[in-house]
């Protein structure tokens, strides 16, 4: 105990290196995987183009403009997927009693978590999403200023905080409801699919609740409004665009609440 | 006669009844086995919802330039979804790994024992989780979706009859499709390969996504007659909002049947190739 956090960093590089050894052990099977998660970003990519070969324009919005959220949105979803995703296993966890060994370590629980089964795979996915951004950004014929120059950087990073909250806080609900299922899937996937299109597509309560209950909107949609000078068809000002950095510290504020709320509810399941 | 395998030995049943007796047995089994998570099929029709939302939305953004967009006017479009919605329980396009676990593990050994081949009995099982999925996961999403959303109702006495038959052939057809991905792990043992391969592209070209008439006409064709993909999703919505004259919808039921011939034909081959394998390997 002479170096508390020196020994703490050691065991999760530890840890760390041990995925790394365990993952890249079956080198083919890697490779695949590494192929295989780049095509789910060139199927959300191509799914754009399908739809745009049958109309001109989608919620308003030209295809190049839409090609900058899709970019926004896969880069963030990648990346916070790749960083926090698996943490979508915690069920599995709890229903095993995994997670009492998990709370048993003298380290954190939700670093241990995230670092036991860090899917490096997915690094591929991420390093696309940003080939994709850059590319689209480079298209979309932006009239670059200082400020949109900072704004392209932050908003990639702020989404992916955000979607990192988002994958933490609906795991949490596994506490509460062991078989939660596929039910974090309706807002981390259901969350990925709404950024990849203008709000403008959705409407009614639904917008509402997605756009701004659960502040979806400031991933993609309002930064991209600020970083291509539109303004907004549904007429929230134009400085909005600049605020996802701090809803998404909100949104992690937030998601840190509950999983300190959760880790405190959870009782073993005693079997 | 003289087979070198469990399952290619004389016929284990006199008649015909038993072995009907004996498929209903295992699909009531099945049936019984997905009734248990009640919990994890709540959580899936709410995603499924929430999904039919999203999809039901975009795809009218899409034709609110157009109007009709490749056949499909909005009305047809939102059955198109939240049918699909429904269905995707139904079929299963994706996480059904059970064969490939087995074989990791071992435990196939003893569903080569029985006196039903595996393939038949899987099939069975798998009829049975359809039949569940049809009462928990098919009728929510089919239900709600009516309430935000103008849906187009099929009026033709075709439609009826095709219509459930061209569900159970995208299942059997489906099924087919997940046994022959889960059985390469005969060969290759970690089947996570086939598997990304198998979730990307039954996502894509069964028309999840997108409906796949929005493709060139000579690739929605070119899938046709190559892959069984739309087979598995596609056809059912088609016969169901009625974009084609009746004849075109036996056509498509047709075609789905033909591609359930081959993909079953093709589980049984592969089958028996994989308990070849295993009696050389001395599993």
């Amino acid at each position: 105990m002479a170096e508390p956090a020196g020994t703490a960093l050691g065991a999760y590089r530890a840890l760390l290196g041990a995925q790394a050894r365990s993952q890249t052990a079956y080198r083919v099977s890697f490779v695949v995987d590494l192929v295989g998660n780049v095509g789910a970003v060139v199927f959300d990519v191509l799914t754009v183009f399908v739809l745009f070969g049958v109309t001109r324009e989608l919620g308003g919005f030209t295809l190049r403009e839409v090609l900058v959220m899709v970019a926004l949105s896969a880069c963030s979803f990648a990346t916070a997927d790749l960083l926090v995703g698996n943490i979508e296993r915690l069920p599995r966890y709890v229903r095993t009693g995994l997670f009492d060994a998990v709370l048993l370590r003298p380290l954190g629980a939700l670093p241990q978590l995230l670092l036991m089964d860090l899917p490096l795979r997915k690094v591929s996915r991420s390093l696309f999403g940003l080939v994709v951004l850059v590319v689209a950004v480079g298209t979309a014929d932006l009239d670059w200023t200082p400020g949109r120059a900072v704004l392209v950087v932050l908003a990639p990073v702020a989404g992916v905080v955000f979607f990192g909250a988002v994958f933490v806080a609906t795991a949490t609900v596994s506490f509460y409801w062991v078989e939660s299922g596929e039910l974090a899937n309706s807002v981390t996937y259901g969350g990925r699919d709404f950024t990849s299109y203008p709000v403008t597509v959705f409407g009614g309560w639904f917008r509402a609740v997605f756009a701004y209950g659960l502040g979806f909107a400031f991933v993609s949609y309002q930064p991209a409004l600020a970083l291509l000078g539109r303004t907004d068809p549904l007429g929230l000002p134009a400085w909005v665009g600049w605020t996802s950095p701090g809803i998404a510290l909100l949104a992690a504020a937030l998601a840190a609440v509950a999983w300190r709320t959760g880790v405190r509810h959870y009782r073993s399941t005693g079997s | 006669m003289g087979s070198v395998t469990a399952t290619v030995g004389p016929a284990p049943h006199p008649n015909v009844i038993l072995w009907f007796r004996t498929f209903a047995a295992i699909a009531g089994s099945g049936f019984r086995r997905y009734a248990t998570y009640r919990q994890a099929a709540v959580a899936g029709v709410v995603t499924n919802t929430v999904f039919g939302f999203l999809r039901c939305y975009l795809l009218l953004a899409v034709a609110a330039g157009a109007g009709t967009v490749a056949g499909y006017d909005p009305a047809r479009l939102a059955t198109f979804v939240w049918m699909g919605q429904g269905l995707l329980a139904v079929v299963l396009l994706w996480g059904w790994t059970e064969l490939a676990d087995r074989v990791r593990t071992g435990d196939v050994v003893g569903d080569l024992l029985r006196p039903v081949h595996p393939v038949t009995s899987y099939l069975a099982a798998d009829l049975g989780r359809a039949g569940y999925a049809v009462l928990a996961r098919l009728l929510p999403p089919v239900l709600v979706g009516p309430v935000f959303f103008d849906v187009y109702l099929p009026h033709r006495w075709s439609t009826a009859v095709l219509f459930p038959l061209s569900v159970v052939l995208a299942v059997v057809l489906c099924f087919g499709c997940r046994y022959l991905v889960n059985a390469t792990a005969y060969w290759l043992h970690d089947v996570r390969g086939p598997m990304i391969l198998w979730t990307l592209s039954s996502g894509v070209l069964a028309g999840l996504y997108f409906p796949l008439r929005f493709l060139p006409e000579g690739l929605y064709q070119a899938l046709w007659i190559l892959t069984p993909f739309p087979g598995l999703f596609q056809a059912p919505l088609d016969v169901l909002v009625e974009v084609d004259p009746p004849a075109v919808q036996f056509a498509l039921v047709g075609g789905q049947a033909c591609w359930v011939a081959v993909v079953l034909a093709g589980c049984r081959v592969v089958q028996r190739r994989a308990e070849r394998r295993l009696v050389v390997q001395g599993g």
